[in-house]
């Protein structure tokens, strides 16, 4: 490792807005936002990724990741986060390219549906207005979604994932310095 | 006031807060657990909402607090000034169309909320089915199995002993057809308010140390029978300030002899409309 990158320029302002634009996200399923202040991660974390981890993760939250061997020192360095082997007992997934099978991951109990795991998942474009058509809480009639460089069959287990429902795992999308959100009770139809 | 983070909260809090933020979107009408702190001021007077607003807004926000729809309240005023003081950058407003945070106790602003705007409700009591079955454990279950029995039945005891649904505020919400929720105590004519509404709504309890939300575009449906449905109450009259036939309305007493008049609770509201009136007659 040649030195360590950077974490956010204003930990607190910075932190707070990449929150905002998940919450949004995560409340609009499908929706793209814009990062406005992600920090340059290593390699090949995108910004987004790198923001959304630093603006969540913490001590309290075990991750796992498959992003080598710099972005995994950076996250331990800025979020202090532990990180785990087994993504089975990771609050936070960090993933690109092929990630884990989502039933490998924590999906809850029906008593604590909240206690399942956060996919971010890393892929190569994220677009509105075309792709996918995403139904469900948060959107009014259908949002389109075009996600370039999902996982293969990741259709066939987002409809297992949603089906777990309260229970699943929800996906925080990454592409560049953009993200969207699929909580765990959004309908998906190919486009 | 120098000294506290933006917000006053620190960052390891608002974090654990916002991953529970998440997660509430994440399952409409779940209740989810956070680790409430201690706020300076005490339980009942708002710390689920002002903790739940800390962790949500920035420097770039427009926040707007009201106390039963007054912008001018007691409770309305201290919050306000305390954001103002705590968190440099941020504007403060009474008007519900510039705010994008919205921190409210027991009311729905009149105003159509839009796109992009965030309630956060101020929650005594997170769990709807408390008084018919207190404990905590029990409740949970009946939330897993979805069994809202309990609540059905005292709607029909309801009935039975007075010809229709005695509560006329926080009457049971189901979100999403799946989880039974608490509006918080909004009179039930708020209630309607919160089907597919375009705003995002958090809800957040201090003292129970719960948080929940309603994503926007999602249903909700007040609990009731087909054969005796959700009315929502309103008081039959007019604003004498205003002149409104269609707001919420608070009875005020003007004098020992009788005298009392109705006035709209949402002060903005009532003021927007008095100053167009202003206008039009000049």
């Amino acid at each position: 490792m040649t030195g360590l990158l950077p974490g956010f320029a204003d930990p607190v302002v910075d932190a707070q807005s990449t929150f905002r634009a998940v919450l949004e996200a995560m409340a609009r399923p499908g929706r793209v936002h814009r990062l406005s202040a992600p920090p340059a991660a290593p390699a090949p974390l995108s910004p987004a990724a790198g923001a959304v981890l630093l603006a969540l993760a913490d001590g309290e939250t075990p991750l796992w990741l498959n992003a080598g061997a710099d972005a995994t020192e950076w996250a331990r360095f800025h979020a202090g986060c532990p990180v785990v082997a087994d993504a089975g007992e990771a609050e936070f997934v960090l993933a690109i390219g092929a990630p884990p099978a989502l039933s490998a991951l924590q999906v809850g109990t029906d008593e604590d549906p909240h206690r399942s795991a956060t996919l971010i998942l890393q892929v190569q474009a994220l677009e509105e207005g075309a792709g996918w058509r995403l139904t469900g809480p948060g959107i009014e009639r259908e949002h389109r979604l075009r996600v370039a460089g999902a996982p293969e069959g990741f259709l066939a287990q987002w409809a297992a994932n949603r089906a777990l429902s309260p229970r699943g795992v929800d996906i925080i999308l990454c592409a560049g310095d953009r993200v969207a959100a699929l909580p765990r009770g959004t309908m998906i139809e190919e486009g | 006031m120098s000294g506290y983070n933006f917000a006053y909260l620190d960052e390891g809090t608002k974090r654990m807060i916002r991953r529970a933020l998440l997660k509430a979107v994440a399952v409409p009408g779940f209740q989810v657990p956070f680790g409430s702190r201690e706020m300076p001021l005490p339980y009942g007077w708002g710390t689920g909402g002002i903790q739940v607003t800390a962790a949500v807004i920035g420097p770039d926000d427009t926040l707007k607090v009201i106390d039963q729809g007054a912008d001018d309240t007691t409770n309305a005023v201290s919050i306000r000034r305390f954001f103002a003081r705590v968190a440099p950058g941020l504007r403060t407003t009474e008007s519900t169309a510039e705010a994008t945070v919205i921190q409210t106790r027991h009311r729905i602003p009149e105003t159509p909320l839009r796109e992009g705007q965030v309630m956060v409700y101020q929650v005594p009591q997170p769990e709807p089915l408390f008084r018919l079955e207190p404990r905590r454990a029990e409740t949970r279950r009946l939330h897993a199995l979805a069994d809202y029995g309990l609540m059905q039945v005292k709607l029909y005891e309801d009935i039975a002993r007075h010809g229709r649904v005695a509560s006329s505020y926080d009457h049971p919400v189901m979100v999403g057809e799946r989880y039974l929720m608490s509006p918080s105590p909004i009179p039930s004519f708020d209630n309607p308010k919160m089907h597919m509404s375009p705003a995002l709504q958090l809800f957040g309890a201090g003292r129970e140390r719960r948080l929940y939300a309603v994503p926007p575009y999602t249903a909700v449906r007040s609990l009731d029978f087909e054969d005796h449905p959700f009315v929502p109450l309103r008081a039959n009259g007019r604003c004498t300030l205003c002149g409104s036939g269609e707001s919420y309305l608070d009875e005020v007493v003007t004098d020992d002899r009788g005298g009392r008049m109705f006035v709209c609770s949402d002060t903005d509201y009532c003021g927007t409309r008095q100053a167009a009136m202003k206008e039009a007659a000049e």
